[in-house]
């Protein structure tokens, strides 16, 4: 019997949690990072899609977590506790962080590979391993997890799809 | 949102009437580019999520050619200018003469990409020199850059300053399309003009609604 999967579709500066056989999708990755975390063995997922490094770079009072990667790592790895998996069985795979342009202030042409770094600093401190990543580059990216398979497709304009 | 004022009637018919001025000197200017008539919309004023956005220039993964530029100056901002692949093809189609000319098929021709450019330039010229003529402000536009990918790529670029203080963007859209014999081959574009916040006032200031 075939039956139709689910996507869960994750905007800018959001995020959200899928279980097989539905699957997770965030679309237009430009500079901003798409970052899973995934229970191999639970087959769960969350999906964050990062636009910025840092929510110290924030300048009003209320924030919305999932749009640092700081808040947005730490938030997403709350909300897989919420559904009993553990931290310790987390696993990331990353993608995105393109610069798209080569003009700008110097913080705003950079924003791509701080993305990226800050991702990484801050899946290194909550002990996350990355598994494996696409980032870098000047294309932009959408992405869907499949937490059946663990697998990230990764689609491009010029380059079509790869998995990682 | 965090505007130090709140934002009435008045300043949206404001901020219309930038995307009239500045939109409707463009598409003078293109009109004269390509020697045809060109028709412009009312512009809208919309504030809209970041995802919003994405959907006004044709949905986050849609794959369009961007010219994209920021403001500097008494002002600032993010400036693009969106059209769909067709129509970015047949702009320049009819601009090199070359009809083999396709942006689904890169490498590009280096004189392809370099009327594109130069469209940019014009276009965005226009709109912003009508811009500081009707404000009285100074602008300096930054060398406009073409993007051809996804759309969520292309645009939240520009939405990376704003979205330090905020998760909305105001936006002042116009759409300008070549008026079209039989209806099936026109360009359309859109140009969306996003002030960063801290301008407004600067803005609503220079023209006397504030």
């Amino acid at each position: 019997m075939v039956t139709l999967k689910e996507v869960i579709r994750v905007g800018i500066a959001d995020m959200n949690i899928v279980k097989e056989p539905e699957t997770i999708r965030t679309s237009g990755l430009g500079s901003c990072v798409g970052v899973v975390l995934y229970d191999q063995h639970k087959k769960i997922a969350g999906l964050l899609h990062v636009m910025l490094p840092d929510s110290s770079l924030a300048k009003n009072g209320s924030i919305n977590v999932a749009k640092f990667a700081d808040t947005g790592i730490y938030g997403l790895m709350e909300l897989l506790k919420l559904e009993g998996v553990r931290p310790m069985s987390l696993k990331a795979k990353i993608a995105g962080g393109a610069q798209m342009f080569q003009f700008g202030s110097s913080d705003t042409i950079r924003i791509g590979p701080r993305n990226i770094e800050a991702v990484k600093n801050e899946l290194k401190r909550l002990s996350i391993p990355i598994v494996a990543e696409d980032v870098g580059g000047s294309s932009g990216r959408t992405i869907e997890f499949d937490p059946s398979t663990s697998m990230l497709s990764i689609r491009t304009v010029n380059k079509g799809t790869v998995e990682i | 949102m965090s505007f130090d004022t709140p934002i009435t009637d008045m300043h949206l018919d404001v901020l219309r009437e930038i995307g009239n001025i500045g939109a409707g000197n463009a598409a003078t200017a293109l009109s004269q580019m390509l020697d045809r008539k060109i028709d412009m919309r009312v512009p809208k004023v919309d504030l809209v999520s970041f995802e919003g956005m994405f959907d006004l220039a044709g949905g986050a993964e849609e794959i369009v050619a961007g010219i994209f530029l920021r403001i500097e100056g008494d002002l600032s901002g993010s400036m693009f200018f969106v059209l769909s692949i067709e129509s970015a093809n047949r702009f320049i189609q009819k601009l090199i003469g070359d009809i083999t000319f396709d942006f689904n098929s890169p490498p590009f021709s280096e004189i392809g990409i370099s009327a594109m450019q130069e469209l940019g330039n014009i276009l965005s010229g226009s709109y912003l020199s009508a811009l500081s003529d009707f404000t009285g402000l100074k602008i300096y536009p930054t060398v406009p850059s073409l993007g051809v990918d996804m759309v969520g790529a292309i645009v939240s670029f520009g939405l990376i300053e704003i979205s330090h203080s905020s998760d909305e963007v105001i936006v002042i859209n116009t759409e300008i399309s070549e008026e079209s014999t039989n209806g099936t081959e026109s360009i359309n574009g859109h140009f969306f003009l996003l002030p960063d916040p801290s301008s407004y006032k600067t803005i609503f200031k220079s023209l006397g609604v504030m």
